[in-house]
């Protein structure tokens, strides 16, 4: 593998059942052109966390992947109310997710711990009323 | 031991992709329904032990790499969980037990 792969996803805001579309694709992907299994598993589990993400908070947004031999760099931009506070929301067990989310199993304070844990470098753009730009960087 | 051994040793109601179940190593056990903390925490080849029985579930299946997910007491398994399995392949099989009652008989069997 030499060259460069770009991919793009949107993510519907109002389909929940459709959450995880894109965080399967880019682990098959990288499964595909052989990405270390351990990278593989951490991309998976980082991007679908911030896949969630855009559903429950922020109705929807968009995903831009690269893909090199060395690392996978995912930036997830939204149009949703942005983060109050990241500090608060980067603590295990803080979480602001609705009851009827709950009930479908998330929001249990895990999804931004989760995604710093998983990825080798994160980085959060936030602004309230303008969106949220989030960029996963995940080595080989 | 299988899946398809675990079926069998507990009674085991299939519900899904039952066809994969000879060739599906389990090699240990997960019990959560905590999404997020399944997905981070769950090891490939586990047998995950849960009453989450939506599309969302399934999602984490296929990213943890879970072996099958077996849902507990009898808890429900909708339909758009149910179309989401077959398109990747994960076995979800079914008991009446509860998930303490489950862990301890597999643990025995691993």
């Amino acid at each position: 593998m030499s060259e460069v792969i770009k991919q793009h996803y949107i993510v519907d805001g109002t389909d929940f059942t459709r959450a995880g579309e894109a965080s399967g694709k880019i682990k098959k992907t990288l499964k595909d052109i052989g990405f270390p299994p351990q990278a593989v598993r951490n991309t998976a589990i980082a991007v679908y966390e911030a896949e969630i993400n855009l559903v429950i908070h922020a109705g929807g947004g968009e995903i831009d992947v690269e893909i090199t031999p060395e690392y996978v760099k995912v930036v997830l931009t939204d149009h949703g109310p942005g983060i109050e506070n990241v500090e608060l929301a980067m603590q295990e067990g803080y979480s602001t997710a609705p009851d009827r989310i709950r009930a479908l199993g998330f929001g249990a304070g895990m999804g931004l711990p989760n995604i710093k844990k998983y990825s080798d470098e994160m980085d959060i753009q936030t602004e309230l009323g303008v969106g949220t730009v989030m960029t996963l960087k995940i080595n080989a | 031991m299988t899946v398809q051994n675990l079926i069998d040793e507990f009674s085991l109601e299939v519900l899904c992709c039952g066809d994969k179940a000879a060739d599906k190593e389990v090699k240990g056990g997960y019990c959560g329904d905590l999404l997020s903390w399944v997905m981070s925490r769950a090891n490939e080849g586990d047998c995950w032990l849960t009453v989450m029985g939506n599309v969302n579930s399934i999602g984490v299946a296929v990213l943890a790499d879970v072996a099958c997910i077996l849902l507990t007491e009898n808890s429900a398994f909708d339909d758009d969980a149910k179309l989401r399995a077959e398109q990747n392949g994960v076995i979800v099989l079914r008991s009446s037990e509860n998930a303490f009652d489950l862990a301890v008989k597999i643990a025995e069997k691993l």
